[in-house]
């Protein structure tokens, strides 16, 4: 039963196939939830203060909903507590997309400054 | 034999299935679709052949006067378009849907109904597009449909929207195709065929179903682009508003030369099934055959704007677009030195199978290589929109991917059918093929160096290109005698070929160990799968003995990247009998052997059902509608998208809801 | 062998589900779907015309008359926080189901009705939200047809707006199997794959609010 998509689990329940269990809580779930929100409310917030003007306000902001992006995908997605496949499923994907879109964007000049 | 030459093991096996229309309409199986999409595709191959001859004959000498202008410029359009999309992409498809489960030993692909929908859409998009030639408005934008010149200020009529609701209804069908063949490849290998064990071409097919999901979601939005600048006033590709004329060919490359690999990689595949079996010999460098395909298929999302250079995108983009573009150079040589050290020292058998994969062999690297030449952003601006281009991705794929999937079609034919094609009609064939092939193509090198340009539909004496146009209309002309002895070939020998047995060619992999055609239920027990060549192991033991193939206890089980161990494949159950359910005997008629069916086996097989006949239909009358926009009808337009999505949906639904066999949890 | 013969499916290859395996490759393959929305809004930022524009104002000559910066960060924040929450709604109604009859998941708060009620609920005012925002930009004078900038933000808004439709009636259904059939911890992978594409819609949008309103 094991080759290298398998999960070393040695028991997979056949028959409720794909749950590779361990999903997190409820109380994880709504810290999660608590996080998010208090992401979104700073966002919010530093859009209305001089600190908009900043040259770090973009950076900070595109880490803000990176972190956003990853904690809804490990947790909500339960991608970090699944199968090792999905992963690949999900990462390839988005890799070759985010450089596509990089890529697309130097070539229209939106990086030079224009 | 006696009773197989009066009753052939087609009639036998096909006993206890149902035959007649209703059954093809409402069929799930893998094979029947798989053989739907072989017809279907064929068909197409001689409309758009036929274009491709009229064109010839209007280029054949200067001024021809064949056809006008304006239907020169419908014919290399719907030629590109059919071609790519209904000829060469279906005919893959026909291969992926018959022998993927097959050779990774599986009943069936992951969601048998999806699969129906996908050839039904297929079908009915292909319909849908070429109903423009009854209405005498087929697309003329080329098959790259370059934005601003298809929007609505310069191509008025609905030559286009055919064209763009047709790709769109088609790139549904490509889509829903994909995720099936991912989810069958991921999760329906049989016990013990772990993924490096499968046969190259379902590798090859693996990766080129992640290139469909990545790429085509691309062209999807291009298009809906363009539709909304044509049906609704949008201003994606308006110059005036400030829009870039680059958008869509940005777009349309980052599809576009992802599609290149979707096109060769499974003739690729299928030259890498039939060179082993007729050198008796293991495939040379397998892992790295697959790592080079996977490379192919990565790269090839790096490479898009070398379809480029002549706009000007600046010395950076154009180097680097270079560089990435001669990379791809270094897989793709390494799959053609594999396989040229495949035959080295083998036992040669010049089927006519064979001779399409040598012959892909040696012209996909000619192509191959002018391909280098213009990588070079120098070179490309002289090359580029002359025939020297055409005569380039010609011999890629006409000379690469069709001579593959003719090759598959002589080699699979008796699997598909029971029956042989004829070597002897089959060499005919070839060799009209091959010669008509080169002298079509290889002048176009030269007209293309001598300034020709491409798509123009006529020109003046005098320029030199006189009789490189003559020597390619031949070469056309022989491509079309060619085209008909094959058709030839197939009627005849569907009904009166030699019967083919389970394993004519004494090939290596599952699908050869079932009969042929094989039962609705493929595998009478699951086989268990201990090395890259089951079926050689049992009977021909000295060709692989000497090769490392994945075998239990095989030092390729372990995997190691850079020197660094990085993870081991280990066998499925392996520890019991060697190569369980394969039968060993497999040569012997399947006439002999007496096909119980699938209720007597009591394996649970999928019900037949046409609810996806009807959401393809649907969907495609859902698109058909928006064409209503463009003769100021646009309630009716508007009425008939929400009447057929209202009914696609209702039978959505009713096929969800349906069970998909019996007895099912 | 026989063990795996005739009678059943066999297990697959991985142990996972079909359906599941299909739903992660169709998600990504959406990533490359908005990411082309996306990099067209991008690449199109900035080079309207005429207004009106995002973030400023447009004034005479460049256009005829004063127009409002058009994007309305504060309702778009609520319906942000309210995509968030149905995401939140959704685990909880993946967890009730797949919990269903165990201890701690008894009442309302433990019901899958509750919760998928719960999220197609917000969904639908994420959706009202948006019907909002797209009625007043067209009353400030931006409709699709305005400029670059009108046609890039509505499509690609409402490609995620459509995406966001098909959930509420994916929640739908499965609230109608819930009231009919009951769903139970066997039917927990309808629920989840529903679930990660609920959760994918909703991290699109975290990808949107700061590219398209946040960033100037």
């Amino acid at each position: 039963m094991a080759d290298q998509f398998t999960h070393t689990h040695a028991e997979t329940d056949v028959h409720a196939m794909g749950e590779v269990h361990e999903h997190p809580t409820w109380k994880q779930y709504k810290w999660v939830a608590l996080i998010l929100t208090l992401i979104t409310v700073v966002e919010v917030w530093i859009y209305y203060t001089p600190f908009k003007e900043s040259p770090l306000f973009v950076p900070v902001l595109l880490i803000m909903s990176a972190v956003k992006f990853a904690i809804v995908v490990l947790f909500y997605m339960h991608l970090k507590y699944d199968h090792k496949l999905f992963k690949a499923l999900f990462t390839g994907p988005l890799i070759i997309a985010m450089s596509t879109l990089v890529a697309l964007l130097f070539l229209f000049g939106k990086f030079s400054g224009r | 034999m006696a009773t197989a030459a009066v009753s052939p093991s087609y009639a036998r096996t096909s006993s206890g299935s149902p035959s007649g229309i209703w059954s093809w309409l409402t069929t799930v199986d893998h094979k029947r679709i798989g053989t739907l999409y072989l017809y279907t595709a064929l068909a197409w191959f001689a409309v758009g052949g036929t274009e491709a001859v009229i064109m010839r004959m209007q280029l054949q000498g200067p001024n021809g006067r064949v056809v006008s202008a304006e239907v020169f410029n419908q014919l290399f359009t719907m030629h590109g378009t059919t071609m790519i999309f209904l000829v060469v992409m279906p005919l893959s498809a026909a291969f992926f849907n018959f022998l993927i489960p097959l050779q990774i030993g599986a009943r069936d692909v992951a969601f048998p109904r999806l699969n129906a929908f996908s050839y039904w859409v297929y079908l009915f998009g292909s319909l849908f597009m070429n109903a423009s030639w009854l209405v005498g408005m087929a697309p003329n934008g080329g098959w790259f449909g370059y934005a601003p010149l298809t929007t609505l200020p310069y191509s008025p009529g609905l030559n286009i929207d055919f064209w763009m609701l047709g790709l769109q209804i088609l790139g549904v069908s490509s889509l829903a195709a994909a995720f099936n063949f991912i989810t069958t490849i991921i999760n329906m290998r049989a016990p013990g065929m772990n993924l490096m064990r499968m046969p190259m071409f379902t590798w090859m097919a693996f990766v080129v179903q992640f290139l469909l999901v990545l790429a085509f979601p691309v062209i999807t939005i291009a298009l809906v682009f363009l539709q909304f600048d044509r049906f609704f006033g949008t201003n994606f590709y308006t110059i005036t508003q400030g829009a870039d004329p680059l958008l869509w060919q940005h777009l349309f490359w980052i599809f576009g030369h992802p599609e290149v690999y979707i096109l060769i990689l499974p003739a690729f595949g299928l030259v890498s099934e039939i060179l082993p079996t007729f050198s008796r010999k293991p495939i040379f460098g397998y892992p790295v055959m697959v790592y080079s395909g996977i490379l192919i298929a990565f790269l090839g999302f790096g490479v898009w704007a070398h379809h480029m250079f002549a706009v000007g995108m600046g010395p950076i983009a154009d180097s680097v677009f270079s560089m990435t573009t001669m990379l791809i150079a270094i897989p793709t040589g390494v799959k053609i030195f594999n396989w040229i050290f495949t035959m080295w020292g083998g036992n040669l058998r010049f089927t006519v199978a064979m001779k399409f994969a040598i012959s892909l062999v040696a012209l996909f690297t000619i192509g191959g290589i002018s391909g280098v030449m213009h990588a070079s952003p120098p070179a490309d601006l002289q090359q580029t929109d002359t025939y020297f281009i055409v005569a380039h991705f010609h011999y890629v794929l006409v000379a690469g991917s069709l001579m593959g999937l003719w090759g598959g079609i002589y080699y699979y034919f008796p699997k598909i059918t029971g029956r042989l094609l004829s070597e002897k009609i089959g060499n005919w064939h070839f060799w009209l093929t091959f010669i008509g092939v080169n002298l079509t193509f290889m002048p176009m090198h030269w007209s293309g160096l001598y300034g020709m340009p491409r798509r123009v539909y006529t020109y003046d004496a005098g320029q030199g290109w006189e009789i490189f146009n003559l020597m390619s209309s031949t070469g056309a002309y022989l491509q079309a005698l060619a085209g008909i002895i094959f058709a030839y070939n197939i009627f005849r020998s569907r009904t009166h070929g030699e019967i083919a047995g389970n394993d004519p060619w004494e090939a290596p992999s599952l699908e050869w160990s079932i009969p042929s055609p094989p039962p609705d239920y493929n595998f009478e027990t699951i086989p268990t799968v201990t090395s890259r060549y089951p079926l050689w192991d049992i009977k021909h033991p000295e060709l692989t003995a000497s090769v490392p193939h994945s075998r239990h206890g095989d030092e390729r089980n372990d995997v190691s990247l850079g020197g660094k161990h990085v993870g081991a494949f280990h066998d499925h159950m392996a520890a019991g009998t060697p190569e369980g359910g394969l039968n060993p005997n497999a040569t012997q008629a399947s006439s002999k052997v007496s096909l119980k069916t699938a209720e007597e086996l009591g394996i649970p097989m999928p019900y037949p059902t046409i609810k996806p006949l009807w959401v393809a239909l649907f969907m495609t009358l859902m698109f058909a509608s928006l064409l209503l926009i463009h003769k100021d009808k646009l309630p009716l337009a508007m009425a008939g998208v929400v009447t057929f999505a209202t009914l696609m949906t209702g039978f959505l639904y009713a096929w969800l809801t349906a069970p998909l066999e019996p007895h099912h949890h | 062998m026989t063990a795996v013969a005739s009678h059943a499916h066999p297990p697959t290859s991985t142990g996972l589900d079909h359906r599941k395996i299909a739903i992660w490759a169709f998600i990504g393959s959406e990533c490359m779907l908005f990411a082309s929305l996306i990099s067209t809004y991008l690449i199109y930022k900035g080079r309207s015309v005429v207004g009106p524009f995002p973030h400023e104002a447009c004034n005479p000559p460049v256009c005829a008359t004063h127009l409002n910066p058009i994007l309305n960060i504060p309702v778009t924040s609520f319906s942000t926080f309210v995509l968030l929450m149905s995401s939140l709604a959704m685990v909880l109604a993946l967890a009730a189901v797949e919990n269903k009859g165990k201890p701690g998941y008894e009442g309302l708060l433990g019901s899958s009705k509750f919760w998928l009620i719960s999220t197609a609920v917000l969904g639908i005012t994420f959706l009202g939200c948006q019907a909002y925002e797209f009625t007043s930009f067209v009353h400030e004078g931006l409709t699709i047809r305005t400029n670059l900038f009108g046609s890039s933000f509505f499509t690609l808004t409402g490609f995620h707006g459509a995406h966001v439709t098909a959930g509420v009636l994916w929640l739908i259904t499965l609230l109608a199997i819930d009231i009919k059939r009951g769903l139970g911890p066997k039917d927990a992978l309808l629920v989840d794959i529903a679930a990660l594409y609920w959760h994918f819609v909703d991290v699109v949008w975290i990808a949107i609010f700061t590219l398209v309103y946040l960033i100037k």
